[in-house]
């Protein structure tokens, strides 16, 4: 009984997310997603540093990747077929990916855990609404949607991750609808009701936290998704706004040129392809060791 | 059983009727903008209002839903702005189009993701096992308009086998076919070669394997008569509901090789406002996506005894 | 002695699992001898590796596990030298093998035809028409009814014990010399387990079977074998023929095994349960000398130098592991017994009248209105007109199969679901129809339950100190976090953990700690009545032996009653003051402890404990085998509950009328339509023979 607090604290195993990045360590599959993930957040983050130029500036309108520019400098990936720079524009168009497929991603997986738990768990005519709203909407192709979505009400960054989120929390609800009927049958939920804990107690402490080995490495492939959408509804030229560059209306905007010109579309199509491939690499680490808990 | 599948396909009567009034309530609900869409945005005040009338649009919104979704049961889809012609008269033939390019991709895709999520499961932890799962993973990584660019590339402007655009100017011609598919089947694949192979590498796992080897079963009957009747059953679902994906796919696909199928049909008709085509269009690849995932849901209780023998 | 030939024998067999970090021991040194005929136990607990033998002898180890030395001899030849494709040859038809679970063990996907007809025609060359015929006979002999329709059948379709009898008709039908039991009745009722065990015992005597039967229950070990050999943590410690071993055990570890194991002459007051000391040591760090010395009560330091050899005591043919078995008295081996006294029981707490409880589900007719969707609901009578009481400081003990109602009874106590019909008082206030959304916090902290599973029994994702924490805050036993911490700390000391336990997660802990934990928690609101839902049969025999003692000294502690919810007779006669026993859905005997296991009996208790397993020699036991299998509750039989399978059954009475409970001195109640003074003249089920 004398054991001091400290004492305890010194034995706490080590929990959460550190855990689960010291796990991956087992996974080779894992940490070269995880690597191509951290490369692409820091040329966001240093894209001001890395740009040589900035990316809206017309200079040399088809010069080839290493050609020089006129102000003595080099077009490192070459020019499009405006003049501009298209180094900088993947590293300044990274920063808009990044920034925009997380936040949607997120805002979905809100929306979707939320409704995810209270049809899973308090069932009844709540997960029979739900349920039905989710079936309809993921029965839709779900580009068709997008693209009636902001036809109808314009392009616009706000409208691209109301669509986006609109789009992927019914997926996101049907993963977590199961989680949570599988756990509502465990003993520890009963032991909550029995206590008489209220709904969202149980939702959120007892069952959400035991849902998190899926749902995360949901959360890679997912934002691997939303990235790709996001680059299609830029090819198809309903994507955000210009002028910020962006990866998907890159290789739309030059794809007429590309006959002569490919690196114009190689550069974007392999970034985007990398970056996806970096979520979806670390996403199937995370299963593996997982599995081996 | 047969209660099952009535009962399947009265609630995909009703999705359809769900989604086709969303649809008609965000599309046609402000008429002004209807006016604006079919006239044009240099039409006068004056001229909406005349053609509002004519048409029949200061009738309550209800009157008018019904009468458009009857008119869609019988087959009039309403005239197009941009092309001028019936709708009618545009779809078909482009359904037929998509068809057939819907239709090949998965005479590829299914047999050779089932083989080789089969190869993959049936001994997990391999090098076949892995060195199948990293390809899935990285063709899966590469989205179709990706693909299209790298394949183009290398296909039509380094190596000029192929011509660059399918647009069946002179008629059917299967070179025109082959990148549209390729990379159409380069996509969708991976995924559910990773579902088989996940589904495979489970029931490898399970006791009843263990019971069939232990009565000393050769292996190739193990594999073939126990293993693949239950791995199966979940890449069946998967493929019928990769379908709704294989459409967006399609879309796209369709739009960059200018192939002339309902997807680029589609996309004109959204970027142009082209709104009763739209809607046609819109009701179309609904269909089609909600009737596959009933077709799933039956075929899932065929397939599983415990379902089907209750 | 026996005079038949050795069929299999185990040589200084040392079987390993190599994992990324280390190579794992599973199997040490394991010798055994097995003559034709014989049916030869292997006991154990969990861990010690009685699995991975059978495993061994078949050579299906996995893709990381391996033998690494010793010979395994078939009739003489070293089976461990075949190749896989020879071994495959041998496999289901000259070794065959019977599993725990017979429902996942059978391939949902194929009819019962089309897996019990590929045996012959593999292994035997024979036709599709002599092996359909073949199949049929063999189902028969297993004694199945209606061989035709189950051949036609898929396994989801029958029931737990019909599908085990199809998996051993499947292993008899290449005929095989030797036949291996996995715990084959481990996943079934204790009635459907003495069908299963009658069979056994049948197919060895009539095809004079060699058998290993793998088990963790001396009682069954007991009914079924003629040698029995017992393992720990990896290594065969002792093996002798039954009546030797059972009588008078040589090693430490099974005396202690016999210890733990409530047998008919242990009392929980006066002759209580002695629990193992100490932990099962973890493979890998496994201590040198012998690996059951520290939990040895008779351990001196020549125990702990080296390891111990298994040496063959000629006069017995026996075999011990231990340095020490000829000196160590029993008197060595018991701890000073300090006799507990018994429980000062009180008042009524808990009272029931008639309850009953329906659940609605889905019905299965067919007609216009279901077609359009509309659902039609048929009562799933789960418990029907309950009549029972609990007294303050007693043990109640509520016994019955699966598909009885006792889950659903705790349910309703609990406020998990509320009452259909019936009154349910607790403490003198109605409860059955009051949710646990709608009670008092007090009525909350006063009715706690006990779970069975302790794998599931705590969240994973929180500490153990933040979980039992957590109830004292809710209940206001504590006020902030250091008064909750140190109460914390005093409950855990109570189920004796270590105070390090606070910051444990439950993926750290073992079966046994995740159980403390789970009674720590049910008692830290001071409740006045504790469910005990099947506490121990998750357990381990050592572990059961020591959480029971555990859930009685705290029972003791706190004066609370306890509902002791078990399908396990020997606990509930160790454990408990009164019994109720149900049958789907109704209470069809009820009395003291004393009063149940004696006659009168009713004939589903009668069966029930012919049933039970018991792990002593001098026990006779009667035979009694129920037909057939439960009702579905959607349908019960419109008389007494138990008429399709009751062995008693007098006539027509049975089918229509329910029959009226019969009271007989001292508040024994029996429903039965028998009168008392003929249930007063039956045999005991039991007799304890000198």
């Amino acid at each position: 009984m004398s054991t001091t607090h400290s004492d305890l604290v010194a034995k706490k195993p080590r929990r959460g997310l550190i855990a689960v990045l010291i796990n991956l360590r087992e996974s080779w599959v894992g940490m070269v997603g995880l690597a191509i993930i951290l490369f692409w957040v820091a040329v966001a983050l240093f894209a001001p540093i890395i740009s040589p130029y900035d990316p809206l500036a017309i200079q040399t309108p088809f010069a080839k990747p290493g050609s020089p520019a006129p102000d003595g400098g080099v077009f490192w990936l070459g020019a499009d077929h405006i003049g501009r720079d298209i180094l900088s524009r993947i590293a300044w168009g990274s920063r808009t990916v990044l920034i925009y497929a997380p936040l949607a991603t997120f805002c979905a997986y809100v929306v979707g855990i939320i409704m995810g738990l209270l049809a899973g768990y308090q069932r009844g005519w709540l997960d029979i609404l739900l349920s039905r709203v989710g079936d309809i909407i993921l029965s839709f192709p779900v580009l068709l949607l997008y693209i009636i979505a902001i036809q109808e009400f314009g392009r616009s960054n706000l409208n691209i991750v109301i669509a986006i989120v609109f789009g992927s929390a019914p997926g996101i609800m049907r993963i977590v609808r199961g989680l949570a009927l599988d756990i509502r049958e465990r003993e520890y939920v009963a032991a909550a009701q029995v206590r008489g804990e209220s709904n969202w107690y149980i939702m959120l402490t007892e069952i959400l936290p035991n849902a998190r080995g899926p749902l995360i490495v949901d959360a890679c492939l997912r934002l691997g998704y939303v990235i790709i959408t996001i680059g299609i509804l830029g090819f198809l030229g309903l994507g955000l706004p210009p002028p910020d560059p962006e990866w998907g209306g890159m290789i739309s905007e030059t794809r007429a040129m590309a006959m002569i010109f490919p690196h114009m579309t190689l550069a974007p199509a392999i970034a985007l392809s990398s970056l996806v491939l970096g979520f979806n690499l670390l996403a199937d680490g995370l299963r593996e060791t997982s599995l081996k808990d | 059983m047969l209660l099952f599948i009535f009962k399947r396909l009265l609630m995909m009567i009703m999705t359809m009727l769900v989604v086709s009034l969303i649809l008609f309530l965000v599309m046609e609900i402000n008429i002004e903008s209807v006016a604006v869409k079919v006239l044009g945005q240099f039409s006068t005040e004056h001229q909406r209002q005349l053609w509002l009338e004519n048409n029949g649009y200061f009738r309550p919104a209800y009157a008018r839903y019904f009468e458009w979704l009857g008119n869609i049961l019988q087959g009039s889809f309403g005239y197009s702005v941009v092309y001028k012609t019936e709708v009618g008269t545009l779809i078909w033939p482009r359904l037929k189009n998509t068809g057939i390019l819907a239709g090949l991709t998965l005479l590829v895709v299914i047999p050779l993701s089932i083989i080789l999520g089969v190869l993959a499961g049936m001994r997990e932890g391999s090098y076949r096992d892995r060195s199948i799962s990293i390809i899935s993973i990285l063709t899966a990584s590469v989205p179709e308009f990706c693909s299209a660019t790298l394949v183009a590339w290398i296909l039509v402007f380094s190596f000029k086998l192929l011509p660059g655009t399918s647009s069946f100017i002179s008629g059917f011609s299967w070179a025109e076919m082959v990148m549209p598919v390729l990379v159409l089947v380069l996509y969708d694949f991976g995924y559910i070669t990773r579902m088989t192979r996940a589904s495979m590498a489970e029931v490898m796992q399970s006791q009843y394997i263990r019971t069939a080897q232990l009565k000393g079963l050769p292996f190739r009957r193990v594999i073939f008569r126990h293993a693949l009747r239950n791995a199966l059953i979940a890449p069946f679902t998967v493929i019928m509901l990769q379908l709704p994906w294989l459409l967006s796919g399609v879309i796209v696909t369709e739009y960059f090789f200018a192939y002339k199928g309902i997807g680029t049909l589609l996309l004109e008709a959204a970027l142009r406002q082209d709104v009763y085509l739209l809607e046609a269009c819109t009701m179309f690849l609904v269909a089609v996506a909600v009737g596959t995932q009933a077709i799933s849901d039956i075929g899932y209780m065929l397939l599983n005894p415990k379902i089907r023998f209750k | 002695m026996s005079q038949n030939p050795p069929l299999l024998e185990i040589e200084n067999l040392h079987v390993s699992y190599w994992t990324r970090a280390a190579e794992v021991p599973a199997v040490i040194d394991f010798s055994l001898s097995i003559n034709e005929g014989d049916t030869v136990g292997l006991v154990g607990e969990s861990g010690c590796g009685k699995s991975t033998v059978a495993m061994a002898i078949m050579n299906y180890m996995g893709t990381n596990g391996s033998i690494k030395s010793g010979a395994i001899r078939l009739r003489g030849r070293d089976i461990t030298q075949l190749n896989q494709n020879e071994m495959r040859i041998l496999r289901g038809n000259e070794i065959a093998m019977i599993y725990q679970e017979p429902m996942a063990s059978l391939n949902p996907a194929m009819t019962v035809a089309q897996q019990l007809m590929e045996v012959p025609i593999i292994h035997q060359g024979a036709s599709s028409d002599q092996s359909r015929s073949a199949s049929e006979q063999m189902l028969s002999d297993v004694h199945i009814p209606d061989p035709a329709r189950i051949m036609a059948s898929y396994p989801h379709q029958i029931s737990g014990g019909q599908q085990q009898r199809v998996v051993i008709a499947m292993a008899l039908l290449a005929n095989p010399s030797l036949l291996l039991l996995d715990e084959p009745t481990t996943a079934l009722d204790v009635t459907v387990e003495a069908g299963i065990v009658k069979l056994i015992r049948e197919i060895a005597d009539k095809y004079k079977m060699t058998q290993i039967y793998i088990s963790h229950n001396l009682g069954l070990i007991l009914q079924t074998c003629e040698r029995v050999c017992v393992m720990y943590s990896g290594q065969a410690v002792e093996e002798g023929s039954i009546s030797n071993l059972f009588s008078h055990p040589k090693h430490p570890y099974t005396h202690g095994l016999f210890n733990c194991i409530p047998l008919p002459q242990t009392d929980k007051n006066d002759a209580p349960l002695i629990p193992i000391p100490g932990q099962l040591p973890l493979p890998h760090e496994r201590p040198t000398g012998c690996t059951y010395g520290p939990r040895c009560r008779a351990f001196k330091e020549v125990c702990g130098n080296q390891g111990v050899p298994y040496e063959h005591i000629e006069e017995t043919d026996q075999h011990v592991r231990c340095r020490r078995w000829s000196e160590i008295k029993p008197g060595d081996l018991i701890p000073d017994k300090v006799p507990m006294e018994n429980a000062q029981i009180g008042d009524i707490v808990l009272d029931t009248k008639n309850l009953s409880k329906h659940y609605e589900v889905e019905g299965t007719s067919r007609n216009f209105s279901t077609m359009l969707g509309f659902k039609e609901t048929v009562a799933l009578k789960a418990n029907q007109e309950l009549n029972l009481s609990a007294r303050h400081g007693e043990t109640l003990a509520i016994v019955g199969e699966s598909g009885c109602g006792k889950s659903t009874f705790a349910k309703v106590l609990l406020g998990l679901e509320t009452s259909t019909s019936g009154e349910l008082t607790h403490d003198g206030a109605e409860i059955g129809t009051i949710g646990v959304r709608d009670r008092q916090q007090v009525q909350l902290a006063a009715l706690q339950i006990v779970f069975q599973n302790p794998v599931d029994t705590l969240n994973p994702s929180h500490t153990v100190g933040a979980q039992v924490g957590r109830v004292l805050k809710k209940f206001g036993i504590s006020h902030g976090k250091i008064d909750t911490r140190d109460k914390t700390l005093e409950l855990l000391a109570k189920v004796k953990l270590p105070d390090e336990f606070y910051y444990r997660l439950p993926r750290q802990l073992s079966g046994g700690q995740k159980q403390r934990i789970g009674i720590a928690r049910a008692f830290a609101g001071k409740p006045t009545l504790v469910v005990a839902d099947e506490p121990v049969s998750a357990l381990d025999v050592s572990v059961q032996a020591a959480i029971t003692e555990l859930l009685m000294e705290i029972q003791r502690e706190y004066g609370t009653t306890l509902l002791l919810i078990s399908h396990d007779l020997s606990v509930v006669r160790y454990l408990s003051d009164r019994v109720v026993v149900m049958y789907l859905g109704r209470i069809v005997e009820s009395g003291s402890r004393n009063q149940i296991f004696e006659p009168p009996y009713h004939p589903y208790t009668e069966a029930l404990l012919a049933a039970a397993p018991i792990a002593d020699l001098r026990v006779k036991k009667r035979d009694i085998i129920l037909e057939g299998t439960l009702p579905s509750p959607l349908d019960p039989p419109k008389g007494c509950p138990f008429t399709t399978r009751c062995p008693r059954r007098i006539g027509d009475i049975c089918d229509t009328t329910p029959p009226e409970e019969q009271i007989s001195v001292g508040g024994h109640r029996i429903a039965c339509h028998i009168p008392l003074e003929e249930l007063s003249q039956i045999d005991p089920v039991f007799a304890i023979t000198e």
